[in-house]
């Protein structure tokens, strides 16, 4: 294997990452625009969308099997579930902090983070939950160079998702509303928009994205566990920032970016793929100390 | 020209009735407290717009002018007393479906929604309507009567100069179809021929039929505009009366207002 093709692979190995890390990232930046609020609670809900899209797998499977097509039916599932399961969480635990001071809702979102995961320790026991497929290895061997089919639909699932949420924010109505929400609030309710139902539009999609993410990486993986949402919720996290929290095309590029970063920093000499994890939280703080606000983000973004 | 007493025990006075006013009443309020935590910014304010008036309201700064209107669409509450529009209470509405019933404010500062496009903002005005064909007109009217913001409509808002950021704000505010605009300092920090534009043009938008309740500190300016005036201070309505009545009377504008030439 020659450098190129080296090189190559570790592309479409970053991009693979970098899609989950991008759709997770995303409903990072967009909460953190409208309520100004890290979720930290976001990854679990990729984790929970990992579950509903593996219990969807199960009801789908039966009919249209565990291939693309199930798969498909129940990441719209999982998408949707999850959701509403977001809509839910904000109302009941964010949408009566709103008006207090923000570090009490940083906290609550600790604590939703917590209550997630030990829901699903308890429903599964601590184990690994095998996620079946009838997912073929098949794919595109050019040269040395091999890409799995599994990777080119992820890949493009995700692209089509995030065109999509691209449309609906600079198109629709609604999506501009949720700009202008992120903006100034107060004169979004003088122009008569809805905030808190743009709020809970804004948790939908947010959620419904993570989901995505978490029955896309269970199916590519094969197993999901209760704690799989911690560590891709900081990388998002890691994503968002890069990109500039609270612009939706930041994190996309922050999440591709940190993906292909990831995906070559472990073929670097002497760094070893134990110091990926080393490597994204070192990039967290490198573009924290030299460009706080992100490659797209704006200056007067507020500290947490 | 009435004079509001100024003692205590009688603060919570209505306007009187003036015989000069005709129209139906559009937004009154009654006795209206509010405030900012513990602060009281309002005490017993009353006052009406009836319909195709331009009302002033004048004050110094701090009076509670613009808490007025914020009292009107909803983003501060009122502790005591009413807001109704058409006879109606809105006092206890969400501020978007105050805004839903055709009571639009401009708000002090224009806070044009930056980021998004003059053409984004005027759409957002619009937010309201369903009907995508009233939109599309509406937003014709608007550059009909702003040709500015038509040749600017793909630059975000927010780069645009202060008289274009007034008149994407108010044009903004016409997107909606409003019943009463609710205009807070529109002249504020604008050249002296920038102001006279857009006083021309609040005349000409209330000559079209919309009733206007303007907040303004260069009182001059608003009396020559407005057909009735109240003067507020400390959070109390101390004057109020006819605005070409309460123009000849300098020396009570000179009083209330600390307003030479």
């Amino acid at each position: 294997m020659t450098w190129y093709d080296s090189l190559l692979q570790q592309l479409a190995d970053g991009l693979v990452l970098g899609s989950f890390y991008a759709l997770v990232a995303l409903g990072y930046t967009m909460v953190f625009g409208v309520i100004k609020l890290l979720n930290f609670a976001h990854g679990d809900l990729y984790m929970t969308g990992a579950f509903a899209g593996f219990g969807g797998l199960s009801l789908v499977s039966g009919v249209l099997g565990a291939g693309w097509l199930g798969i498909f039916v129940a990441m719209l599932l999982a998408m949707l579930a999850v959701g509403c399961l977001g809509v839910v969480i904000e109302r009941i635990a964010y949408h009566p902090m709103l008006a207090a001071p923000r570090l009490s809702i940083l906290i609550t979102a600790l604590a939703v983070s917590l209550v997630l995961q030990n829901a699903a320790l308890s429903l599964t026991g601590g184990q690994y939950t095998a996620f079946r497929t009838d997912l073929g290895f098949g794919g595109l061997s050019l040269g040395n160079l091999f890409i799995s089919y599994n990777q080119i639909v992820l890949v493009a699932t995700a692209a089509v998702l995030m065109i999509a949420l691209e449309l609906f924010v600079s198109k629709t109505l609604y999506g501009r509303a949720m700009r202008a929400v992120a903006i100034d609030k107060d004169m979004c309710r003088m122009l008569g928009i809805n905030v808190s139902a743009v709020i809970a539009i804004t948790f939908f999609i947010g959620s419904g994205l993570a989901a995505a993410a978490g029955t896309m990486a269970g199916a590519y993986y094969g197993s999901i566990w209760y704690f799989m949402g911690f560590l891709i919720g900081l990388k998002a996290f890691t994503a968002a920032v890069i990109g500039g929290i609270g612009s939706i095309t930041g994190a996309m590029l922050g999440g591709l970016i940190l993906g292909l970063l990831e995906s070559f920093g472990t073929h670097i000499p002497f760094i070893g793929s134990e110091w990926k994890d080393v490597f994204t939280f070192a990039i967290l703080i490198l573009v924290l100390v030299f460009k706080p606000t992100g490659l797209l983000g704006k200056s007067e973004v507020e500290r947490m | 020209m009435t004079q509001t007493a100024t003692r205590d025990d009688d603060v919570a006075a209505g306007p009187r009735a003036s015989a000069e006013r005709q129209g139906d009443v559009r937004l009154s309020l009654q006795g209206v407290d509010a405030f900012y935590g513990q602060i009281q910014a309002l005490r017993g304010v009353s006052l009406e717009v009836r319909q195709g008036e331009i009302v002033t309201l004048l004050g110094s700064n701090g009076a509670g002018k613009s808490t007025t209107l914020k009292t009107i669409s909803g983003l501060v509450r009122a502790r005591q007393g009413d807001v109704c529009l058409e006879g109606e209470s809105i006092a206890r509405l969400p501020a978007h479906q105050i805004a839903r019933r055709g009571v639009v404010h401009v708000p002090e500062g224009r806070r044009v929604l930056r980021g998004l496009t003059v053409k984004e903002n005027l759409e957002l005005g619009a937010f309201t309507l369903k009907d995508n064909a009233l939109r599309r007109q509406r937003l014709e009217e608007v550059y009909a009567l702003f040709p500015i913001l038509h040749e600017r409509r793909h630059q975000d808002g927010s780069l645009l100069s202060g008289g274009q950021q007034q008149m994407l704000a108010m044009g903004r505010a016409l997107m909606h179809g409003p019943n009463v605009m609710l205009l807070d300092e529109p002249s504020m920090g604008l050249a002296p021929k920038l102001v006279t534009e857009i006083m021309r043009i609040i005349k000409r938008l209330n000559e079209a039929g919309t009733t206007i309740l303007l907040v303004e500190q260069n009182a001059r300016l608003a009396l020559r505009l407005a057909h009735y005036a109240y003067v507020i201070e400390n959070g109390e309505i101390r004057m109020q009366g006819d605005a070409a009545a309460m123009r000849e009377d300098a020396s009570v504008v000179k009083a209330y207002l600390g307003l030479g030439d």
